[in-house]
């Protein structure tokens, strides 16, 4: 990712950075199961921001994607994505999602060039043959992302952070206006997920609208312009700075923290509020937690404003 | 000798074994690509066996064996849907139930009335005694398979490699996925024919398998298994004319031998390949 094309295509800035916008009022999702997983969210996200979807595992953000992308029908509210419903907007191209690793066969015998080029056959005929305009796009969506080298290689062959790319370029040549990121940064380096996030600057800078699903608090008021804390329900949205602190965060996170801190022997030994300070001055917790505790979500902290105990 | 070698192809009825068993071969091949890469692959099993009680009723009834085969094979799919949906068993365990039971219903139901098919050309199949009429039926299965696969196949491959990211361009994965079951059943029902219930399975398979090791693109691994599906079909029907019959079983075997030599000789993922690797690092480290 250290070479990135500085310009992002002048047609693909204005096309699609203008107006794209989410609006989510009153959704309520129930289950098949029966299990409402989340219900009365309500948010506005403006064009050209980063906005972090935050909260505890099972607090529903996944489930706030599916919506978005119309898998899952709400049992109550409306949905808008750039003033239009979710169906239309998604025929439109509007949405790029790039997965969680989760749900990806990576021993699937595509190469990372063919997994790019999904990224245009919204965009293709009915036959889905490529033309000159989507190969282009394809190789300038794995320039930007630095992985032109690897376009020829079996997409299990990558690394972690390499694999993210790969999606991220998808999402690129896709050229949606929207940008759903489910968990970017589960199982990435610091490195990649640096590039990700300087990456993830220069789509809002061309207009994009990107919602970030993560854990990974330490980095959110480094590069996200607004935050929207979940739980079941919406516990706050809005600016970063007015959303992202410590009282709303123990509200979100609350019995989970105390629940990791007693836990977690490499933390600290001792329960009391002291962890969080002692946490504080990590910036990006994920480099702390090693892989098989990438699930664990980070206790809220806030880098610019050091708690003092 | 050579005139010898020549005699099938002299026989009409062999003509017709030897390209009919190519086309359902090619066209079983190709949806084999997609099965082996789902674990579904038991799925093409329990639909050929379930719809045998299809196949001998509409003998019995004298309807086109297309008709009875599909209407068991949508009853199968149902069933299995709503005992998994109705009970707490897992998947192969309702795979399991549902497609013993029909197809025992389908041994006994050619058992008791006396009909022109007998239970052994059901199981075990007969592409050298195929009627005209079957002929064209298979044809037709074939050809329109072939067709809707070359048109979508791209969009398949996205709803099998990433079902979420199929959804949110806009494909409509569950009429997708509806199709490749539908697509699925005609075949099997039209793999009935040449290699019969029993070997079904291996023709939805094994050439997807083979070719898997063989190539990292998905377009190729369609073309290799669709050329290994067509060619050891042709073979089988051409080389059990000297073993007189069995065709069935010389299709599948040649498969397997291929498979063999590609599981061993691989040039990327065959064990061979597998221990030079090793090797060579071993060799490499101080
Ligand atoms: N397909 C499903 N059927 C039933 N319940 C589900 C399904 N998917 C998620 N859930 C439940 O909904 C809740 C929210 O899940 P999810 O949105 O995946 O949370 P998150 O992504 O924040 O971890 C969880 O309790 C989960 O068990
Ligand atoms: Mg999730």
């Amino acid at each position: 990712m250290n070479v990135m094309a500085k310009s992002v295509g002048p047609a693909a800035a204005d096309l699609n950075g203008l107006g794209a916008s989410i609006s989510v009022r009153g959704l309520a999702v129930t289950y098949a199961s029966g299990l409402t997983a989340v219900h009365d969210a309500s948010f506005e996200l403006d064009p050209g921001s980063i906005c972090a979807l935050v909260g505890v595992n099972g607090s529903g953000k996944s489930t706030i994607f599916k919506a978005i992308m119309g898998f899952v029908k709400p049992a109550a509210g409306e949905i808008r994505l750039c003033g239009r419903p979710v169906a239309e907007a998604i025929s439109r191209n509007i949405v790029a999602y790039v997965p969680q690793s989760e749900e990806i066969d990576w021993n699937f015998p595509v190469l990372v060039g063919d997994v790019v080029m999904m990224g245009r056959y919204g965009h293709m005929n009915f036959l889905r043959m490529p033309s000159r305009v989507d190969r282009y796009k394809v190789d300038a969506a794995l320039e930007r992302v630095g992985m032109s080298d690897f376009r020829n290689r079996q997409i299990g062959e990558l690394s972690g952070g390499q694999k993210k790319r790969v999606f991220l370029a998808r999402a690129l040549a896709q050229e949606g206006r929207i940008i759903l990121l489910d968990e970017p940064f589960t199982g990435v380096d610091v490195k990649t997920e640096t590039a990700i996030i300087s990456l993830l600057g220069e789509l809002r800078a061309a207009g994009h609208l990107m919602l970030i699903s993560t854990h990974n608090l330490g980095s959110v008021p480094d590069f996200c312009d607004q935050v929207v804390l979940l739980n079941r329900t919406v516990l706050a949205a809005g600016p970063t700075a007015e959303v992202f602190t410590q009282a709303n965060l123990e509200r979100a996170f609350g019995g989970v923290l105390r629940h990791y801190n007693l836990g977690g022997a490499q933390l600290h030994d001792d329960a009391d509020p002291r962890h969080l300070t002692v946490l504080t001055d990590d910036e990006r917790p994920l480099v702390i937690y090693g892989n098989d505790r990438k699930k664990m979500p980070s206790p809220p902290t806030q880098p610019d404003e050091p708690k003092k105990r | 000798m050579m005139s010898e070698l020549l005699v099938p192809f002299s026989y009409e009825y062999m003509l017709k074994a030897m390209w009919v068993s190519a086309l359902v071969g090619g066209v079983c091949a190709f949806l084999s690509a997609y099965l082996v890469l789902k674990g579904w692959s038991l799925m093409g099993d329990a639909l050929a066996h379930s719809v045998v009680p299809g196949v001998a009723g509409a003998y019995i009834l004298g309807l086109p064996f297309a008709v009875g085969a599909f209407f068991t094979g949508i009853l199968a799919s149902v069933g299995m849907a709503f005992v998994r949906q109705h009970s707490r068993l897992r998947e192969d365990a309702v795979i399991g139930l549902v497609f013993t039971s029909l197809f025992a219903l389908g041994l006994l139901l050619a058992s008791i009335w006396p009909t022109s098919v007998s239970v052994q050309t059901i199981v075990l199949g007969n592409i050298l005694a195929i009627s005209d009429e079957d002929v064209v039926q298979v044809a037709i299965i074939s050809a329109v398979s072939l067709a809707l696969l070359l048109l979508r196949w791209k969009d398949l491959m996205i709803v099998f490699f990433d079902e979420a990211y199929a959804r949110s361009i806009g494909l409509n994965t569950f009429l997708l996925k509806a199709l490749f079951f539908t697509l699925l059943s005609a075949c099997t029902v039209a793999a009935l024919q040449t290699v019969g219930a029993c070997l079904v399975i291996a023709m939805v398979v094994t050439p997807g398998a083979t070719a898997y090791l063989l190539t990292d693109r998905f377009g190729r691994l369609i073309v290799i298994s669709v050329a290994l599906g067509a060619g050891t079909s042709f073979a089988g029907a051409y080389i059990s004319y000297f073993l007189d019959g069995a065709t069935g079983g010389v299709i599948v075997t040649l498969q397997t031998l291929l498979f063999l030599a590609a599981f061993l000789l691989a040039p990327k993922h065959g064990l061979l390949a597998a221990r030079r690797r090793r090797m060579t690092i071993a060799g490499a480290a101080p």
